[in-house]
């Protein structure tokens, strides 16, 4: 479905990745998991085009997205919940999943999407008319995830969505990816809560300085050595 | 005293003009972050086209509109496209040098074309006075302020009511986030700016009849229009209403009873005070400056 071949990016003239390549296949949940600054938000970014590669390439559904524009990309099926919320500080809750089926093909649905979300996420529903800066991080996370699935994504991308939550909203939010996941979205996720994540997860990525440095099952991944010593302080 | 209140409407309804300009160079701050200075040779280029329609058309001044908003619009968009978005992601002050530089063109260029003369469109009976007991003002003057009414209006129920007025909203208060909804923040930025000068285009419309056209016009009516807009805090548009209003107000009895040499004294000691005790201005909120509504 995704395939990042030997893709390299970064801010101005620093690189930050140095040839990463994936692939993410339908009906999956990837996870990239590695430390602070390893590379693992940037390779989101690159992929949901807010910043483009200087060398390699991006397939989505055998297309080529490599120099697409953004806003072109969600219109293709990626939608990107990204890290710390970034919501629409001013705007109410409601008005901010308005925004998220913004495009041609999400606003026909948005009635069908509106009550998808609003019946997963009962404490969203109560918040509809409220300031998206009002709320709680953990209700702000809840909304992000919700302004997400509003414009009906084939694939959804999750920068950190347990950074600076409450141990049991963190739990709340698996679940949730889990749930959306089961329904057919497709889903890569990138964390430093490597634990949680290769728990929900089919396959993961280590990313570190900038490169893949190993990959394969969650289960096994779980098991290895440097994995356990690296990240899960076992 | 009926001085006062002749006053008091003769001032609202200045505000109502500065309103009008004020509420577009409010909005193209709020949204696409840039401060246009060249927002009044916008007002200056649209009155010019005001003249020459209505002296070849022989057409009243406000049918003028029809071709004004769209061409003014279009040059908006022309501007910020060809001119702003390269410099968007560069130093804020390159953006200033940028619209100071168009603002110094485009006066030079309509020196050039038009030399400093003086053009009066012709007033078609919008300067009958109209003599309502304790009031007197002019029939322009009433429609500057009922234009103004029904724009600010309109720009608050466009932003609030509709998915484009909703997606300007969300670009100007997250850009990065916006593109992630599938918005093309450089068309939204684009529109912003054809709607911020489009309001320079209405405001010329309205006081073309009522005052003289000359290349440095825009200069005249937009000082005030910056002070309007710090004043009730850089991209409220509600703010803007509101500092409008008591400018065009203290404007019009400070000219009125300590002489016009005075009166800017007057106005922009009131705005040195709201700046000194309110700096965000009256209705900025502390945390950004992204807020529109």
């Amino acid at each position: 479905m995704l395939k990042l071949n030997n893709v390299t990016a970064g801010y101005g003239s620093t690189t930050i990745l140095h040839g990463i390549s994936l692939d993410v296949n339908e009906g999956e949940i990837v996870t990239i998991v590695g430390g602070n600054g390893a590379g693992k938000s940037t390779t989101l970014r690159t992929i949901s085009s807010l910043i483009n590669p200087t060398s390699g390439s991006i397939e989505f559904e055998g297309r080529d997205i490599t120099k697409m524009a953004a806003h072109k990309v969600v219109e293709l099926g990626i939608t990107m919940v990204p890290e710390a919320r970034q919501l629409f500080p001013e705007m109410t809750v409601l008005e901010n999943l308005q925004m998220g089926s913004f495009t041609k093909v999400a606003r026909p649905r948005y009635k069908e999407k509106l009550d998808e979300v609003l019946t997963l996420f009962p404490r969203v529903a109560e918040r509809l008319s409220q300031e998206a800066q009002s709320l709680s991080g953990g209700e702000q996370q809840m909304v992000a995830i919700a302004r997400g699935m509003m414009s009906c994504p084939k694939l959804m991308l999750f920068d950190e969505p347990s950074l600076g939550l409450a141990p049991i909203v963190v739990t709340q939010v698996f679940d949730v990816v889990k749930k959306i996941a089961a329904s057919g979205t497709t889903v890569l996720i990138v964390e430093q809560n490597v634990f949680q994540t290769l728990q929900i997860a089919d396959r993961g990525y280590v990313i570190e300085n900038g490169e893949i440095s190993m990959n394969g099952p969650a289960q096994e991944l779980m098991g290895n050595d440097h994995i356990r010593k690296a990240y899960l302080g076992i | 005293m009926d001085l006062i209140f002749t006053n008091l409407v003769n001032g609202l309804m200045l505000g109502a003009l500065y309103a009008i300009v004020s509420v577009g160079l409010t909005l193209v701050f709020g949204i696409v972050k840039v401060i246009n200075f060249a927002h009044g040779e916008f007002l200056m280029v649209a009155m010019f086209l005001v003249f020459f329609a209505t002296a070849y058309f022989g057409v009243h001044p406000y049918v003028t509109l029809v071709v004004v908003l769209p061409l003014i619009f279009g040059l908006g968009m022309l501007v910020q496209r060809v001119l702003i978005e390269p410099l968007q992601d560069s130093d804020e002050h390159i953006m200033i040098f940028a619209t100071v530089g168009l603002s110094i063109a485009m006066i030079n260029l309509m020196l050039m074309l038009f030399g400093p003369d003086i053009y009066s469109t012709p007033s078609s009976g919008l300067r009958t006075v109209v003599d309502m007991g304790p009031a007197m003002f002019l029939t322009g003057q009433l429609n500057i302020l009922i234009a103004a009414i029904a724009l600010v209006g309109g720009i608050h129920l466009f932003l609030t009511r509709t998915q484009l007025g909703r997606a300007i909203r969300a670009t100007g208060q997250n850009r990065a986030a916006a593109q992630l909804m599938g918005i093309n923040v450089s068309w939204v930025y684009m529109v912003t700016f054809g709607i911020g000068v489009s309001c320079v285009g209405l405001a010329a419309v309205l006081i073309a009849p009522l005052y003289p056209t000359s290349p440095e016009v825009g200069q005249y009516f937009v000082l005030l229009s910056f002070v309007v807009v710090v004043m009730g805090g850089l991209g409220s548009i509600s703010g803007a209403l509101l500092a409008a209003m008591i400018i065009g107000i203290v404007d019009a009895f400070a000219g009125f009873y300590l002489g016009a040499n005075v009166k800017d004294l007057v106005v922009f000691g009131i705005f040195l005070l709201v700046l000194i005790f309110r700096p965000q201005g009256l209705f900025g909120g502390a945390r950004n400056m992204s807020h529109v509504s």
